[in-house]
């Protein structure tokens, strides 16, 4: 009687541990594609050559660069400067979570980020275009911060 | 989209002396919770003016048809409640000559429309009379003279004049809404131009869906549109003729231009552009092309909307460091923030009468429609939801219309997107029904005075 009940609580035991480690692991999967609120993940993104990745992601609000978006976009600029005549557009991108005049505005701003950032590194502004797409043309439909995160974006897109 | 103009004929109003026992009143400046119980009758049509009716334009009973309109309308508002014909106890023809007001007050009807049609050399002549049942007199009687196509508006032009004369205050039911038609995935979204009467009817599109058009707004005189369209891929404000189809782009922006909408006037047009990461605000004479460039910062300045006066300018603006509601002189001078909330706000609209901005905020993961008085004072939250934006006045400033877009579920699958209404008493929210999922809103002027 007694060792059932042992058994019994053993295996309520280690139920809840199998749960909790699966509540763990899920929230771990979801931290370890965000940093702060900026996406760093690469589900979504594409290349523009070998290594060279197509995007550039932003917290909610913010157009700032963080240190993984530069990086992306030194190699982005190396890329052009060997490819001297490729053209690029940027396409700036804001979340579902704002106004649709004021993502207008928002993706313009982060587009323009982007691009000031290729021109530091020796890119014309004539082989940079930029358009915003507001909130307009998300990559994930979700209703969620990982979502929302994929599409706070700048994205590089070859023009020729 | 023609505009066909309602020829008046005869066009004579009964007012009452003013000496009066009471007489029916609806005070909309609160919520309804006991909305005037209200008989529409349906219009009285003699035998031939049906038949030939029928004949010509495809509709039989047209004067219940007529009264439908109206009822559904008066309805929408909340103010007023239709009771159902089955109970009515006396015929068109007779109550519209003299009621019996004892039977309209067995059925607890405080209000009756009564009315009659003919049809006769292809003209659509309409009498209606309202009557105060209580107090058994006419308060109101009118009769115009159309085309039998223009039978909606006529059921449109006689809830308008019975919401005047029943609340104090112009109607809005000759009215239309102009607002995006949506389409397709969440990724992908179709995006169309579409116009439709307030009431959800005759839905029409001014744009085929090749390229993404987003925030229409009317000129005052209905007959003009402003919108932003992904045109070869140039995001671009784009000026439309509704009845000739005829579009052009505003201005010679080197890069997009957002945001618009017309002056008071109708002469000028309002909107963003943005250059090198910055959204100032510029107008556009439309008969000189004189471009002005009213905010000059290095923050995002969108969605502007001027006073109905014309003389001010309210805007949104992220120069404290987030979104927040602003007013200056038209002219770009004293500036001057208005919000100062939790949260964050966004499209302020100026009302029509000129005393209160209404506008999104978002808050906690929430957003609101809501207004505040121009000064900012006053704020009042009208409703909650996941995602809702953009109200629209109403051409009385009784009403908002604003979108509203569903959270998607685990898969993102579920997304919609609808237009809703509002009254500005926080009352009476419901649904906008139109064909296809639908966003941004703008509710044209009163078509006729």
């Amino acid at each position: 009687m007694i060792l059932n009940k042992i058994y019994k609580n053993a295996f309520l035991v280690i139920l809840l541990s199998v749960l909790l480690s699966a509540c763990a692991t899920q929230k771990k999967a979801s931290i370890g594609q965000m940093q702060g609120d900026v996406y760093t993940g690469t589900d979504t993104v594409e290349y523009l050559a070998d290594g060279v990745a197509d995007r550039v992601f932003f917290a909610t609000n913010e157009s700032i660069l963080t240190t993984a978006s530069r990086d992306t976009l030194r190699k982005q600029a190396a890329w052009m400067r060997k490819n001297s005549s490729v053209t690029v557009v940027l396409e700036g991108h804001a979340d579902e979570r704002g106004t649709r005049e004021y993502n207008l505005a928002l993706g313009e701003r982060r587009a323009n980020a982007a691009k000031d950032y290729l021109m530091t590194y020796g890119i014309s502004s004539n082989r940079i275009s930029v358009i915003s797409y507001g909130k307009e043309r998300p990559v994930d439909s979700g209703s969620n911060p990982l979502a929302w995160s994929k599409n706070r974006r700048s994205v590089t897109v070859k023009a020729n | 989209m023609r505009k066909i103009k309602i020829l008046l004929i005869s066009f004579f109003l009964f007012f009452i002396p003013s000496i009066s026992y009471s007489l029916i009143e609806v005070d909309i400046s609160r919520g309804n919770l006991n909305p005037l119980p209200i008989s529409v009758s349906p219009l009285f049509a003699d035998k031939v003016s049906n038949s030939l009716l029928k004949n010509d334009i495809q509709i039989e009973n047209l004067g219940l048809k007529i009264a439908e309109v109206v009822e559904n309308n008066l309805r929408q508002t909340g103010l007023f409640n239709p009771l159902s014909r089955k109970a009515f106890l006396q015929k068109p023809d007779i109550a519209h000559l003299k009621p019996r007001f004892e039977d309209w007050a067995l059925i607890k009807s405080q209000a009756l429309i009564t009315g009659k049609i003919s049809y006769k050399n292809e003209k659509l002549k309409v009498e209606f009379r309202l009557w105060d049942v209580l107090a058994g007199r006419e308060m109101l009687a009118l009769a115009f003279t159309t085309v039998p196509n223009n039978w909606r508006r006529v059921g449109h032009i006689i809830s308008d004049k019975i919401y005047e004369r029943l609340t104090g205050e112009k109607g809005y039911f000759d009215t239309r809404i102009i607002y995006v038609a949506e389409e397709g995935p969440k990724t992908k979204r179709i995006k169309k131009l579409a116009i439709m009467d307030q009431d959800g009817f005759n839905t029409k599109y001014l744009t085929l869906g090749n390229e993404l058009v987003l925030t229409p707004r009317f000129n005052p005189t209905n007959q003009m549109v402003t919108y932003l369209s992904y045109f070869k891929n140039l995001p671009r404000v784009y000026l439309l003729d509704i009845e000739t189809g005829m579009q052009e782009v505003v201005g010679d922006f080197p890069g997009m231009t957002f945001a618009p909408r017309f002056s008071p006037d109708g002469k000028k047009i309002i909107m963003s552009f943005a250059k090198d990461g910055n959204s100032d605000i510029y107008t556009m004479d439309l008969e000189n092309r004189i471009v002005e460039r009213i905010t000059n910062h290095p923050s995002i300045d969108t969605s502007p909307s001027f006073s109905p006066d014309g003389k001010f300018i309210t805007f949104n603006s992220d120069r404290s460091g987030f979104q927040q509601i602003y007013i200056m002189k038209n002219d770009g001078k004293k500036v001057k923030r208005i919000s100062f909330g939790k949260g964050l706000y966004g499209t302020p609209v100026w009302s029509p009468r000129g005393d209160l901005i209404a506008f999104t905020k978002l808050h906690k993961g929430k957003f609101y429609i809501g207004v505040m008085r121009v000064d900012g004072s006053g704020e009042r939250l009208l409703t909650e939801n996941y995602y809702q934006e953009a109200p629209s006045w109403s051409p009385n400033g009784r009403v908002l219309i604003f979108y509203r877009e569903t959270k998607t579920d685990s898969e993102g699958k579920g997304f919609s997107a609808k237009l809703w209404s509002i009254d500005l008493t926080g009352y009476n929210e419901r649904q906008v029904e139109t064909l296809t999922d639908a966003s941004d809103p703008s509710w044209s002027s009163l078509l006729s005075n």
